[in-house]
């Protein structure tokens, strides 16, 4: 392997084997968005039925679809904003990855996005499962979405971590960010469709998260995924999250670029 | 030189300590929290700035609904304002008080916790007066905005009986509220490192508190309706309030019962709590 990416990779391999020894918070992580499913479920189900059973193209099924899968995504997603790389600008450790050889930005991603690909397994199969097996949803039946919506789950799950990277690297003006993450949070989970789909947004709303990233975190992952939306437009979706993949990631850069000349470290 | 206390020359006099006296230790700590959070100002600002917003937008998950099916389960927007107004401003009070006893996991993992054993407080006590969380004051804005313009928005016979549900339904949800908080520490001492699983019930509970429940499934009734009484806090009040039809499972006339639904919340939350601190067995220090 190129030796450039050889340190990412194994940070990346770190992370996955880091997470998987957290079992019981993963089967904590999973009852917690099993309970919450099946809250989002009832009220979403009765939503579509007193629209008469079909509303902006979604039925019970394909309803049942977005909620598991939502569900599912939610433990590697980041749409809490929580970071490591916070704590490391607030406490000044951020002096020693600045001091090491890679990009400090690329090192928090690796780790990172190896511990949300991991928790896909004890967190994202079972809340789909259990979706499938209590409720039943609507899936795709050729292979094709599942090969793109794969594809796309990967790219969604970077461009929230880049986001989040991005906006904790605010730590290095403000210090505190608790505040900067909790607004992330909310404004992530609204806008990524986590508790309401995209769909049912009025236009304007629809035109304000368009122009953001964080449909492509979650919302369009599910949309391609569940085959709610197929062909070209899933084709399309899959370039969206591309084009904001690498602003996210430039983002990331420049923030810590212009970090790094702000950072003043306390002590000896 | 003799110290007369020891030889009982003057006999010792303890003097009655006061409600002022006995209370001094925990002002003092939640005087210096209140300092601390508004020491870095522009965090304290973006914080209750965010605090808003959460309430806002949980506010506007449900508006979305509405706007796509104006009735669901038997209630229309104007109905569900009032379920989110008591419902919310009861939990953001409970969480100001509260709240921070969810951070009870941290002091576990990294042992801190051992050092309020030190003090002579009660610790459940020593936990909750720990911290105050200035920031969900904007977020009980939220839930005092949806109450009032829920309730100029609805056509409520109003008589003293209704004055008088509303005010009891708000002070027994906030308890409620404040109970399942003491539930979910409990239950942390055995999960430790699975303190997520506790968010079912806490914040869980805060979103079935502000649904419909006519909508919930049998098993979603029992657990959010009786075992942890969700449904008691806003929704089933406020059918009474507005002399809505109840559904099937969640009688109409337990819409009085609210404090008899919060004692029971304290004493399923303080018996976790007690067993969990007696199955503790020390941070290792």
């Amino acid at each position: 392997m190129c030796a450039t990416v050889r340190p990412y990779w194994r940070l990346f391999v770190a992370g996955v084997r880091q997470q998987s020894t957290y079992r019981l918070a993963a089967l904590g992580g999973l009852v917690t968005n099993a309970t919450f499913g099946f809250l989002k479920a009832a009220m979403l189900f009765a939503t579509v039925e007193a629209a008469g059973g079909e509303l902006r193209g979604y039925d019970v099924g394909a309803m049942s679809a977005y909620v598991w899968l939502s569900q599912g995504l939610l433990g590697s997603v980041n749409l809490n904003g929580r970071t490591d790389f916070a704590d490391r600008i607030k406490s000044g450790d951020v002096a020693v990855d600045f001091a090491r050889p890679i990009s400090p930005q690329g090192a928090a991603l690796a780790g990172e996005v190896g511990r949300a690909v991991f928790t896909l397994v004890p967190r994202g199969l079972p809340s789909v499962a259990i979706g499938a097996l209590v409720v039943g949803m609507t899936m795709p039946t050729s292979p094709g979405p599942y090969l793109l919506g794969l594809l796309s789950l990967l790219v969604g799950i970077v461009i929230s971590h880049a986001t989040a990277y991005a906006v904790n690297a605010c730590g290095f003006w403000l210090v505190e960010t608790r505040g900067v993450q909790v607004l992330y949070m909310v404004v992530s989970g609204f806008l990524a469709g986590l508790f309401v789909p995209v769909a049912f947004f009025p236009s304007w709303l629809l035109r304000i998260a368009e122009a953001t990233p964080f449909p492509s975190m979650m919302m369009y992952p599910i949309d391609i995924l569940s085959g709610r939306i197929h062909g070209p437009s899933a084709t399309g979706l899959f370039g969206i999250q591309l084009g904001w993949l690498l602003v996210t990631l430039a983002a990331g850069q420049l923030l810590t670029a212009a970090g790094r000349r702000r950072l003043e470290v306390q002590g000896g | 030189m003799v110290d007369s206390s020891r030889t009982g020359a003057t006999a010792y006099r303890p003097r009655r300590l006061g409600l002022a006296d006995r209370s001094r230790p925990y002002r003092v700590v939640l005087a210096s929290r209140m300092r601390s959070q508004r020491s870095y100002r522009l965090n304290f600002g973006i914080d209750l700035f965010s605090s808003f917003v959460v309430g806002f937008v949980e506010l506007a998950e449900v508006w979305l609904l509405f706007h796509n099916a104006p009735v669901i389960g038997g209630m229309d927007f104007r109905q569900i304002l009032l379920v989110f107004g008591i419902g919310d401003l009861s939990w953001s009070l409970a969480s100001l008080v509260f709240g921070h006893v969810d951070n009870l996991a941290t002091y576990l993992r990294l042992g801190t916790l051992d050092v309020f054993y030190l003090r002579p407080q009660p610790l459940l006590l020593q936990l909750v007066t720990s911290d105050i969380s200035l920031r969900r004051l904007t977020r009980a804005a939220v839930g005092l905005g949806a109450l009032v313009v829920g309730l100029r928005a609805n056509d409520i016979a109003w008589s003293p009986t209704h004055v008088a549900l509303l005010l009891m339904t708000l002070v027994s949800a906030a308890i409620t509220y404040a109970g399942t908080y003491v539930w979910a520490a409990g239950v942390q001492f055995f999960v430790v490192a699975g303190s997520e699983l506790t968010n079912s019930v806490v914040y869980g509970g805060r979103y079935a508190a502000t649904q419909v429940a006519a909508v919930w499934s049998a098993p979603l009734t029992v657990l959010f309706g009786y075992v942890f009484p969700m449904a008691m806090t806003a929704y089933v009040p406020t059918l009474v309030l507005l002399g809505l039809p109840a559904p099937a499972g969640l009688p109409a006339w337990l819409g009085w019962c609210t404090p008899v639904f919060a004692v029971w919340m304290w004493v399923f939350g303080l018996v976790m709590w007690r067993s969990g601190v007696r199955h503790y067995q020390g941070g290792g220090g």
